[in-house]
């Protein structure tokens, strides 16, 4: 290692990185802050001798009580909670064999859909939102969750496809071979040799489907209506807002408990998200 | 225990013909060695005896049954590759276990045929280890074991020993052959190392381009090439090639270029009679060449300019030039012969081979 001044080491690492981490975590604490502090402070002025921006002295739980009783946010918690895991399944069920398919079986064609199928990602959901609201008509599943189940794999399995292409291109095809000639399957290979390797791969995939349905917020505000069968991030704010008037203290509850089931989950599985979107197998 | 038939083997890719008209009878309990010069389909062949891939046309037995339409695992083949091919997330004892479990044999027997088969290559200490935590040398002893436990009619190698280094790989080789006579089973072995090939193989398989060169054992190709790429391909270092022209003078055949005057032995006198006066290429191997003393009959010497000495301890190489050719000599380690000297060799009349120049068949 080389061993450099001690001032070149902060004014390079030390100083960018505190300015990066207190810059990231910031709109955090601010979350936080708010959604504990009592009205009377949240709407004093600014100019008022007693103001205390950045703490405060009588912290309450007051917000998320009125949060829990006053609205319908346990709905959102629990609609958001099945629409993300049940779309992340289906669009995990197909990446993972479409990727396979891409990955590793040879029928004309493949490039060609392989392409296209990263181009349906790269279609904007603001132009897409439109057409679907159409089929979602047709279907008469507006206003249910499977308005969202159905449609968020319109994204999440081209990005599930395409992530766990590339893992399955890392893994050596003489790993499926060997298996075969021990007496598997191509499929039996699949599933005893190759899934197992690939497990990295796919929970990354699954937790890039699962945020990303988690937060999604365009087809929720478009699909849904009824105030009980929002999810989160579009209920906090259609519901939280009224007319001019900003429910600070349980808007910001609302955002806080909507956000830790998606730390929760990417703190469990760091390490497997970063060898997963790195990707690295040796036999 | 079985033989290996292939009859007009052909594979093509969209442009590539890999694999063109390969007949091959590998006999039972033979330890047969294909190489040749990556792209030769040597791996492509091995591949189509596995099942990896598509026969484009032709057949391929294994014992009495045509496997040309049999998925890979009802072959009862067992292979090896190069990259070892281990299950990464499965302890060594799975990784052999795995193609027992799948024919869904009885644990016990699982047990006992992994534990033999551990034995035999002393890896029984590595069992309940991962793949990850061996070193080469000992991943391939797993890969070798995980093929014999499933005692299969056919072993295949897929240039097994090419990840090691070298000191490894003459030791592996050793074992490998030693493996063959303990378990006599048929074994088919890719490689692109000379050596390998003729140490390992009962018989050897000279590929390129896809077609197969010669078929033989090892000293057979060594002795008697067949044409002059398997000369030039077997034997290390290469064959020296000299094109020579054929003249009659003194009741006698004398092969002539700028620098070299040698009597075509007596063994090739007939055989280049019809060629005299035009050109053939002489091959002479390095260790066919030594420094000529008064015993040495003079027809059979010329003079060479020596190029670069390199002592390698048990003989020294010669890099010498000869008119416009260079060539190599193999000499006793004693001999103190100085770079830019001249020097007189001469060759083992009876070892020179001689080759068509457009053919380049032997003579």
């Amino acid at each position: 290692m080389v061993i450099e001044r001690k001032w070149k080491t902060w004014v390079y690492f030390y100083i960018p990185l505190t300015v990066f981490v207190v810059g990231t975590l910031f709109p955090f604490y601010w979350m936080l802050i708010t959604a504990i502090r009592p009205d009377a402070e949240l709407y004093r002025s600014w100019r008022a001798a007693t103001n205390t921006p950045f703490w405060t002295l009588q912290p309450t739980l007051e917000h998320f009580r009125d949060l829990m009783a006053k609205t319908t946010f346990p709905h959102w918690l629990w609609n958001t909670l099945f629409i993300a895991v049940v779309s992340t399944a289906i669009s995990l069920f197909c990446g993972l064999l479409a990727g396979y398919a891409l990955a590793r079986l040879r029928f004309p064609m493949a490039g060609t859909l392989g392409t296209s199928i990263f181009v349906t990602y790269l279609v904007p959901p603001t132009l897409l939102f439109i057409p679907l609201a159409n089929i979602i008509r047709t279907f008469q599943v507006g206003d249910t969750p499977w308005a969202l189940i159905l449609t968020y794999p319109t994204f999440l399995i081209p990005f599930c496809t395409w992530l766990l292409m590339g893992y399955f291109k890392t893994i050596p095809k003489e790993l499926e071979e060997c298996a075969r000639i021990d007496g598997a399957t191509r499929f039996g290979a699949m599933v005893r040799i190759i899934f197992p390797i690939a497990v990295p791969g796919i929970l990354s995939a699954g937790i890039f489907a699962f945020t990303l349905s988690w937060n999604e917020f365009i087809y929720a505000l478009v699909f849904l209506s009824s105030p009980e069968k929002k999810t989160v991030p579009v209920g906090v704010v259609s519901e939280l807002i009224r007319g001019d008037i900003y429910f600070w203290g349980q808007l910001m509850a609302g955002a806080l408990l909507g956000s830790i089931p998606v730390a929760l989950v990417y703190s469990f599985f760091v390490e497997y998200y970063v060898t997963g979107l790195t990707g690295s197998v040796k036999g | 225990m079985a033989q290996v038939m292939m009859k007009d083997l052909n594979k093509k890719y969209d442009e590539v013909h890999a694999v063109k008209d390969v007949n091959l009878h590998i006999r039972d309990k033979e330890f047969m060695v294909l190489v040749g010069p990556s792209g030769c389909g040597k791996s492509t062949t091995l591949r189509m005896v596995a099942g990896l891939e598509e026969i484009t046309s032709g057949e391929i037995s294994i014992g009495d049954r045509v496997v040309n339409d049999l998925p890979p695992k009802d072959r009862d083949i067992a292979m090896v590759f190069q990259n070892y091919a281990l299950y990464p997330h499965m302890t060594v004892y799975d990784n052999m276990a795995f193609g027992l479990k799948m024919r869904k044999f009885p644990k016990v027997e699982i047990q006992k045929r992994v534990q033999d088969a551990a034995e035999i290559l002393g890896i029984q200490e590595l069992l309940k280890r991962k793949p990850r935590q061996l070193s080469g040398g000992q991943r391939q002893r797993v890969a070798v074991g995980r093929a014999i436990v499933r005692h299969p009619q056919v072993f295949l190698f897929d240039e097994p020993l090419s990840n090691l280094d070298a000191k490894l790989r003459v030791q592996m080789r050793v074992e490998l052959k030693r493996l063959h006579e303990r378990l006599e089973t048929t074994a088919i072995y890719v490689t692109h190392d000379q050596v390998e090939a003729m140490t390992l193989g009962d018989r050897v398989v000279v590929m390129k381009d896809g077609w197969i060169q010669q078929v033989g054992e090892p000293l057979e190709l060594y002795g008697r090439p067949a044409n002059k790429f398997v000369a030039g391909f077997i034997g290390s270092p290469s064959m020296n090639f000299v094109d020579v022209k054929v003249a009659d003078a003194n009741g006698a055949l004398w092969a002539e270029t700028q620098g070299i005057r040698v009597k075509v032995p007596p063994i090739h006198t007939s055989r280049l009679v019809p060629y005299k006066g035009q050109q053939v290429t002489m091959g002479v191997r390095p260790e066919d060449l030594h420094p000529a003393s008064g015993s040495d009959p003079r027809e059979y010497c010329f003079d060479a300019v020596v190029d670069v000495v390199e002592p390698l301890g048990s003989e020294i190489l010669l890099d010498l030039r000869v008119g416009n050719n260079t060539i190599v000599a193999r000499v006793e380690p004693t001999n103190r012969v100085k770079v830019h000297e001249s020097t007189r060799l001469a060759l083992t009349p009876d070892r020179a081979h001689f080759f068509d120049l457009k053919t380049e068949l032997a003579i």
